[in-house]
């Protein structure tokens, strides 16, 4: 797939993001945006600076949240209820095709100008919490990534370059 | 003859009784030998914590080599290994262990544990805030963490009490969940022992466990690339059971070589191998004694004393050389013991005063190696002169080295014209002690420390790997009842958490943290409304809410549980990961309570691993009340403190032996010239060594001291018998005793000689200390003895 090495062959990526998350139990969406950061070959930070500052990065299998004054960090192995969550982006965002079609089933459909990767999980674990991750853009950019939970719970993460600079 | 053979008889019999006794002796290992035996409230703490506070049973275990998934690996297989194992408490490699538990107890007792619940928590407005909090939390990276909690607990009341815990100890980074340094070199654990530290047999198993486990791991096929991994082991009871192992092969290896040194010296002079065994009994027989009389005396043999106290009756060795070398015409069997004893006998009775010496010394050990010194001592010189006498078979000849003696007679001929010089001595000597008079004593019990350089610097990079700089300091808060002491730490524990904030340090740990006092619980407890109150306030928020107030129904039910249930006791903490930290933060000690407060020293700028102890005690003084003791407790201080202590007593002592000594003297010499005489070659060869030592760049040690006494106890030998030397002896009969006295002097320095190079510090300690102070002790003795057949005369 060559979208697939296209992302690869990036070192640095840098995007504003907003995501809204659709869930079961609350009468209303809850609003969150900020910025995300690649940086090759496996760092990932999700920067969220409204409702509240906040700062995620995922290095290696190591996860590490900074929340105000206080820090967590956790192992993406010992959290099986967001590991596939998070490796399916960072594997995305790497390009890194033999990882995606292993844990999932991937299809992609493709327009001039649209792009679509579906990943559905072949893990039974997996699929008990994620039902589906759609991640849609034009040329070698990401627009919008969506997340599908088993229990219906549903959030779309919808990103826009930086501009250069 | 019918007395000579009840010698042997009442020897055999005694020599029996002896055995039996050291048969049946307890014997002891560990480190006590070095604790006090009377100590202060204060100190009792202090050793308590030494040997079985949660300090002494750490383990630290660093995995390198090959690369990190292998490491990763072998750290995880490792800890599975050994939770499984009773020895240890805990295996820490940053995997959660009781996960499940620590939530479930975590999030039954949120609003228990929580430090947010003031009174404005749940009113009006603060509720309103708590909510929307917990909505943020909703759509933050946590989210998946709080979502499922939602209903329950709307205000993230649970991740809080999860940071607040979090927080209150610094962790080492993790790869894969799994601790590692910051160069991620190694991969890194703690095991807890369950062995407390003074239990030397349990530590040194649970330390044998890790390495073996580690071993059959790392053989494992199934991770290829872990057979070039090593393991470094460190930790108090790493650091003992390496020094028991240490000493143990030291001390034996040492004897061994000496011991053949000496026996070749005396088979090139005594030209006969039953003689060269018989030279050997004394001592034997001394040893046995020594030990038997100890095991009496004291109830338990410490191994220091096994493994110096033959060092110390080495001696003895000289009394069998003084019978066989100084008989005349080689008439071994019965001659001469009568006309040498006295003078055995005094040189004997003087080291008895000089051994007395440690005899109150507030060191187990060093009263140990007294005792077993005297009764040594005697009873070598007693089989001596009743039973070697007896045992030399007949047909023995021993030449008498008299043409060693004579041309170390002309050698001394040539010393004595030079002997003014040695009035020098005391004032060079002078010159130096008073040069170093501030750095002549070391008063760091680290002094002593058989740990090698090496060791100490993993311990150091392993300790900073884990962001654990060595815990040195505690405050440790002391009262008659639990909740008064968990009241009064909650109190430390604030104005504590001023420091945090100020860097004077950089955290510490509590056991209110996970045990608050019921005093703050009942009053967490009391800032929750009651479930009307809840439900109506809920009602008031709805505008705000991104739920029904019917949806959080759980939540109302949640607090209302929690206002009608019952405090957090102790045993709720059982089977989660907090209850280890309790067990070892809040100890019961006979009818009081104690709590451990460690504090972490900051570990970057200038301040790095170094606590303010005074800064620390005044922040916290005011927080006790009436019956709570607060103590800021320096490990390192307290410790250096307590070995000064020990060093000063032992000095003292010591001149307290040496004016016994000269007493005795006195008594039996009857003539202030005479003591002038034996005395003043012993005080310049003391003076001359303690000066080379200090130029040496060392500073003494208390083993020095009892090096020092041991060149007063063995040197007043040979001073005796310059100074008892009969003006009218023929020059045969002298030139016996200068060569009898050459060979033991040479069997001394030979012995102590082989100590000087030990790796172990005590035991080089000694031996640089006797080894030139023996030989030294023997020049000026004789040097300031006058001409052997003329001194009576210039006398």
């Amino acid at each position: 797939m060559q979208l697939m090495s296209d992302f690869s062959q990036r070192r640095h990526h840098h995007v504003r993001f907003t995501e809204r998350q659709y869930i079961a139990i609350l009468k209303r969406p809850v609003d969150s945006s900020g910025e995300l950061f690649y940086e090759a070959p496996d760092r990932i930070e999700k920067r969220t600076l409204l409702p509240r500052p906040e700062s995620m990065v995922l290095e290696g299998d190591t996860v590490t949240i900074r929340r105000g004054a206080r820090t967590f960090t956790l192992a993406l192995r010992d959290h099986p209820e967001i590991a596939p969550l998070i490796e399916s982006i960072r594997a995305t965002l790497v390009g890194d095709l033999a990882f995606l079609q292993s844990a999932y089933e991937v299809s992609f459909v493709s327009s001039a100008a649209e792009w679509t990767l579906k990943l559905v999980p072949r893990d039974a674990r997996a699929a008990a919490l994620i039902a589906q991750i759609r991640i849609a853009g034009s040329m070698d950019r990401i627009r919008e990534m969506e997340f599908l939970r088993a229990d219906g719970d549903r959030s779309v993460m919808t990103t826009v370059a930086e501009p250069a600079g | 003859m019918r007395s000579r053979t009840l010698a042997l008889w009442i020897w055999a019999v005694l020599m029996l009784i002896a055995t039996v006794i050291v048969a049946r002796a307890h014997y002891t290992a560990d480190f006590s030998a070095f604790l006090p035996r009377v100590p202060s409230q204060a100190q009792e703490l202090l050793v308590q914590q030494l040997r079985n506070g949660p300090v002494s049973r750490l383990i630290l275990i660093g995995i390198e080599g090959a690369d990190e998934p292998a490491r990763v690996r072998l750290s995880r297989d490792m800890a599975q290994r050994l939770r499984s194992n009773a020895a240890y408490r805990s295996i820490q490699n940053g995997e959660p262990v009781n996960l499940a538990r620590d939530r479930d107890f975590l999030f039954k007792n949120r609003y228990l544990l929580s430090e947010r619940l003031t009174p404005e928590r749940f009113s009006g407005t603060g509720l309103q805030s708590a909510l929307q909090e917990g909505i943020d939390l909703l759509s933050s990276s946590m989210g998946f963490l709080s979502r499922d909690l939602y209903l329950r607990d709307p205000t993230g009341e649970t991740l809080a009490v999860l940071a607040q815990f979090d927080e209150s100890i610094s962790r080492p980074k993790t790869v894969s969940g799994v601790w590692v340094s910051p160069d991620h070199r190694r991969a890194l654990l703690v095991a807890e022992t369950r062995a407390e530290g003074s239990d030397s047999d349990g530590q040194a198993l649970a330390i044998a466990t890790i390495r073996s486990t580690f071993a059959q791991l790392r053989a494992n096929p199934s991770v290829a690339s872990a057979a070039t991994t090593s393991l470094r082991l460190t930790g108090p009871g790493v650091f003992a059971d390496d020094a028991r192992t240490t000493i143990k092969a030291e001390a034996l290896r040492l004897l061994i070589l000496s011991s053949m040194l000496i026996a070749t010296l005396l088979l090139c002079v005594y030209r006969s191998l039953p003689a060269v065994l018989l030279g050997f009994l004394p001592v034997a027989c001394g040893a046995l004694v020594g030990v038997a009389a100890v095991a009496l005396g004291s109830g338990v043999v410490h191994g220091v004393t096994l493994g110096f106290g033959v060092t110390l009756i080495g001696e003895s060795v000289d009394y069998s050389i003084y019978h066989f070398l100084q008989a005349p015409g080689g008439e071994q069997r019965y001659a001469s013991t009568t006309a040498l004893w006295p003078t055995i006998r005094l040189g004997l009775l003087t080291s008895v005063c000089g051994f007395a010496s440690l005899l109150p010394s507030g060191f187990p050990g060093l009263a140990q190696l007294g005792l077993y010194s005297i009764a040594g001592l005697v009873a070598a010189g007693l089989v001596t002169r009743f039973v070697l006498p007896v045992l030399i078979p007949r047909g023995i000849t021993i030449h008498p080295a008299t043409a060693l003696g004579a041309s170390f007679s002309r050698l001394l001929m040539g010393i004595r014209s030079l002997r003014t010089l040695l009035w020098c001595i005391p004032l060079l000597a002078g010159i130096v002690l008073f040069a170093k008079s501030g750095r002549l004593w070391n008063h760091e019990l680290s002094a002593l420390s058989p740990v090698s350089q090496a060791a100490q610097a993993i311990d150091a990079e392993l300790r900073a790997d884990l962001g654990a700089p060595d815990v040195r300091t505690l405050v440790v808060v002391s009262g008659p009842d639990r909740e008064g002491v968990l009241r009064a730490t909650e109190a430390v524990g604030s104005r504590l958490q001023k420091l945090v904030e100020e860097s004077v340090i950089d955290g510490f740990q509590t056991p209110a943290r996970y045990l608050p006092s019921q005093q703050t619980q009942e009053r967490r407890r009391d800032t929750l409304p009651t479930a009307d109150e809840l439900r109506v306030r809920l009602q008031v928020a709805r505008s705000s809410l991104p739920v029904e107030p019917q949806q959080l129904a759980p939540f109302v039910e949640d607090i209302e549980a929690t206002r009608t249930g019952p405090l957090i006791s102790p045993a709720d903490l059982q089977g989660t990961d907090f209850a280890a930290g309790v067990d070892a933060l809040l100890i019961r000690q006979a009818t009081r309570w104690n709590a451990l407060l460690p504090l972490q020293a900051i570990s970057s700028g200038p301040g790095a691993f170094v606590i303010d102890v005074a800064r620390v005690r005044q922040a916290i003084v005011a927080a006790a009340p009436q019956d709570i003791e607060l103590t800021v407790l320096d490990l390192k201080q307290a410790t250096d403190d307590l070995y000064d202590s020990y060093l000063t007593e032992a000095i003292g002592a010591s001149i307290a032996g040496l004016v016994a000594i000269v007493v005795l003297l006195s008594i039996t010499l009857r003539s202030l010239a005479q003591v002038a005489r034996v005395v003043t070659p012993l005080i310049l060869a003391v003076l001359v060594v303690m000066s080379g030592l200090l130029l040496a760049g060392h500073m003494l040690t208390i083993l020095h001291l009892v090096g020092l006494l041991l060149v007063f106890a063995i040197g007043s030998n040979y001073a005796l018998f310059f100074a008892r030397a009969r003006a009218d002896a023929d020059p045969a009969a002298s030139h016996r005793i200068l060569a009898s006295l050459l060979i033991a002097n040479a069997t001394t320095v030979i012995g102590f000689g082989v100590l000087a190079f030990s790796a172990v510090p005590v035991l080089a300690n000694l031996g640089s200390t006797v080894a030139p102070g023996a030989f030294l002790a023997l020049l000026f003795s004789a040097a300031l003895a006058g001409d052997m057949r003329h001194g009576a005369e210039s006398a």
